[in-house]
């Protein structure tokens, strides 16, 4: 069951959708609705009504999706949605970074990142198999025009391996005329006998239950792409991507397409001599503190990308990679710098200069409280 | 015994009464049923139940007589506005318990 | 097979497909072997008429930049009239190819820099053969035929493949012809 509404730069993936249901190739209910946060309510409908259910937006889109972004998470109805990241005005801009998503980070929802086309692709089957196992819904984000509207080649799996990979969903919740239910109803403070005797979880219980599926969810995504790699060749049994990191001590943290570039500018620090290897997330949501530690265990210079930013803050990544750190005895400078907000183009030798410009500090001392650096031309 | 042990993993109940707990504790007018005026009484038939209907309690019962279980009945008033024929009204709690009400205060 | 990678950049004017062209190249170059390869527009607000750009990118292994094509090893223009633009060339270095869709030759372009240039007039070819779609000439496809003769990153083969893939039948022959015509009238001026 797809549920869309169109929006730039996300409409490219719901135009071809409604033409694969019209042509018959795609076995599903497509429904044209009339704003985001009805699409998204008919896809939580449909995932409580049994259906497998799917839809995708963009930047003010998936801002109005906001509300109905929790209801799917504290309902753990294992929706997928791809955000094609956009920019969020004012000013208007229909350009790409990831202020939409990193926007929705506290809703509950799994959050994914591609780094190109295949992962897109490879990544909705994953996060299909992931959300019907732990019931959390799952983001999956990319890049919009830098990836939404580029060509490149992608391996497109047989539907019999598909269907291999990513058994029928079983809902754990069925709204079924012969066996009515309430379901999400005004559930107060306090835990509650129903009728038949049994405590039930008050509002703070369920919400502990959302918290724990997520923390627990870190192993299921690493063995779901375990599984992915056995049938389709390409390893996803990973929170992120590592370029370089076993001698690093020169780490460059980014994620998205942006993960992909930074490995250029990672080649550019080599060639002069630095010890400079990447960090792409993969995994925003669950933040995967434990396995990032003994990533990042050998590092003395963090240089963090983020094209988003929490205002009066820093940049969302950043603020995570920190607190990961914290206490864990790793003595690192971490540097923030905001770039690519709106659509400006982030160079690899605009990334490797950054960290150049960073390294006097390993010598000088440099507090981590610092607000980030931006790179523009104010 | 600990909420887990429900087994539920978003909220979850049956309908029934008494789902949302003694819902006849919130109650301060009651619904008072004239027999003479309900129309199944008056035919001795199944017939009309719309209280039955749009009661949100699930308390009145589809029988003949119509009967309230105020044990549940939040005291909403819906049953005496839906009636076509008026034949429920609603009764303050205080006229019918003025001593209780007296402690109270 | 180019060792490494080939970066071309693509100018023309909203609506005359230098989008296209960009994506048509990428297929070509698929077919011919390569396995890292992206096509992508550049990101403005696209209108008709506007000057637009786009980039195709070729390589033996992934392509790891996304960002704009800075230093192109081929600048493909669809429109003689944006040679005016200083971005247009801008990048372009010693080795590269500038191929331009024009009536004059190499000669008297009156383009200074210190790379090659192939010259056809696509837009006189797409007229001859009525590849004329809404009152304009369609030089997207036609153009193609000057970037295979001046550089070998993608042949005709791959070309011809991609265009009996791409295009519906009745549309097939006429896009062929403008190729290989365009092919045979591009001038070459060559850096010494
Ligand atoms: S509808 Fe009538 S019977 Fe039902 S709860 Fe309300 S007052 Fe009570
Ligand atoms: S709605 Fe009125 S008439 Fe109908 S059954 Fe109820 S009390 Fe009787």
């Amino acid at each position: 069951m797809i549920a869309a509404y169109p929006i730039t730069p996300q409409t490219p993936l719901t135009e071809k959708l409604s033409e694969f249901v019209e042509g018959g190739e795609l076995n599903a209910e497509y429904v044209a609705v009339e704003s985001e946060h009805s699409a998204l309510t008919v896809c939580t409908s449909a995932s409580m009504a049994g259906a497998r259910t799917f839809t995708a937006s963009s930047a003010h889109g998936l801002a109005y999706m906001h509300e109905m972004l929790h209801w799917a998470a504290g309902a753990r109805l294992p929706v997928v949605l791809a955000c094609v990241n956009r920019a969020i005005g004012a000013p208007w801009n229909i350009l790409n970074d990831q202020q939409d998503s990193i926007s929705q980070r506290d809703t509950g929802w799994i959050q994914i990142y591609a780094r190109n086309n295949q992962e897109i692709l490879d990544s909705v089957l994953q996060a299909y198999k992931i959300a019907e196992t732990v019931y959390v819904p799952v983001m999956v984000c990319y890049d919009g025009y830098v990836l939404s509207h580029a060509e490149m080649p992608v391996a497109v799996p047989s539907q019999e391996d598909v269907d291999k990979f990513l058994p029928s969903y079983q809902p754990h919740t069925i709204l079924d005329p012969a066996n009515p239910k309430n379901y999400n109803l005004v559930t107060l403070a306090d835990p509650r006998v129903n009728t038949e005797g049994v405590l039930c979880h008050g509002y703070m219980e369920l919400r502990y239950l959302l918290q724990e599926a997520l923390q627990n969810s870190g192993e299921v995504i690493i063995r779901v792409g375990q599984e992915f790699a056995e049938l389709f060749g390409r390893s996803y049994a990973n929170m992120f991507w590592e370029d370089r990191l076993a001698d690093a001590d020169i780490v460059i943290v980014a994620m998205g397409s942006l993960a992909m570039e930074a490995t250029v500018a990672a080649d550019m620090l080599r060639v002069k001599g630095h010890k400079a290897g990447v960090l792409g997330m993969r995994v925003f949501r669950p933040f995967p503190k434990a396995d990032l530690l003994k990533a990042l265990k050998k590092s003395r210079l963090i240089v963090v990308f983020d094209k988003n930013i929490s205002y009066g803050s820093e940049g969302a990544t950043c603020s995570e990679i920190k607190s990961a750190l914290y206490g864990s005895g790793v003595n690192a400078v971490i540097r923030n710098f905001i770039v690519g907000l709106g659509g400006r183009d982030v160079k690899a030798r605009e990334m490797a200069d950054a960290v150049t410009k960073s390294l006097p500090l390993l010598k000088e001392g440099f507090l981590n409280s610092e607000y980030p650096e931006w790179i523009c031309y104010i | 015994m600990r909420t887990r042990d429900c087994k539920h993993i978003c909220d979850e109940s049956s309908p029934g009464i008494g789902e949302a707990g003694k819902t006849g504790e919130w109650r301060n007018s009651f619904p008072m049923i004239d027999q003479e005026r309900c129309t199944p009484s008056r035919q001795n038939k199944p017939a009309c139940f719309l209280c039955w209907l749009y009661c949100p309690e699930a308390v009145i019962s589809k029988t003949v007589p119509v009967q309230i279980n105020l044990e549940y009945c939040k005291g909403c008033g819906i049953c005496s506005q839906v009636c076509p024929v008026q034949a429920i009204t609603m009764i303050n709690e205080e006229e019918l318990h003025p001593e209780e009400d007296t402690q109270k205060s | 097979m180019n060792a490494r990678l080939h970066e071309i950049r693509w100018h023309g004017r909203g609506g005359q497909g230098a989008i296209t062209a960009a994506k048509i190249v990428a297929q070509a170059a698929y077919l011919k072997g390569y396995r890292g390869i992206t096509a992508a527009p550049s990101f403005g607000a696209e209108r008709r008429g506007a000057p637009v750009s786009a980039s195709t990118r070729i390589s033996p292994q992934t392509v790891m930049v996304i960002s704009q094509v800075e230093k192109p090893d081929t600048v493909v223009v669809l429109d003689h009239t944006l040679l005016k633009y200083q971005e247009v060339t801008s990048g372009l270095d010693r080795g590269g190819w500038l191929v331009v869709n024009s009536q004059q030759h190499p000669k008297e372009l009156n383009i200074t820099g210190d790379f090659n240039i192939a010259n056809a007039d696509a837009t006189r070819v797409c007229r001859e053969l009525g590849l004329i779609i809404a009152g304009l000439p369609v030089v997207n496809t036609a153009i193609l035929g000057a970037l295979v003769h001046a550089t070998n990153v993608v042949d005709m083969a791959s070309i011809e493949a991609v265009i009996r893939e791409r295009f519906s039948d009745s549309m097939i022959d006429i896009n062929l012809a403008a190729i290989m015509k365009t092919f045979e009238i591009t001038k070459l001026k060559k850096i010494r």
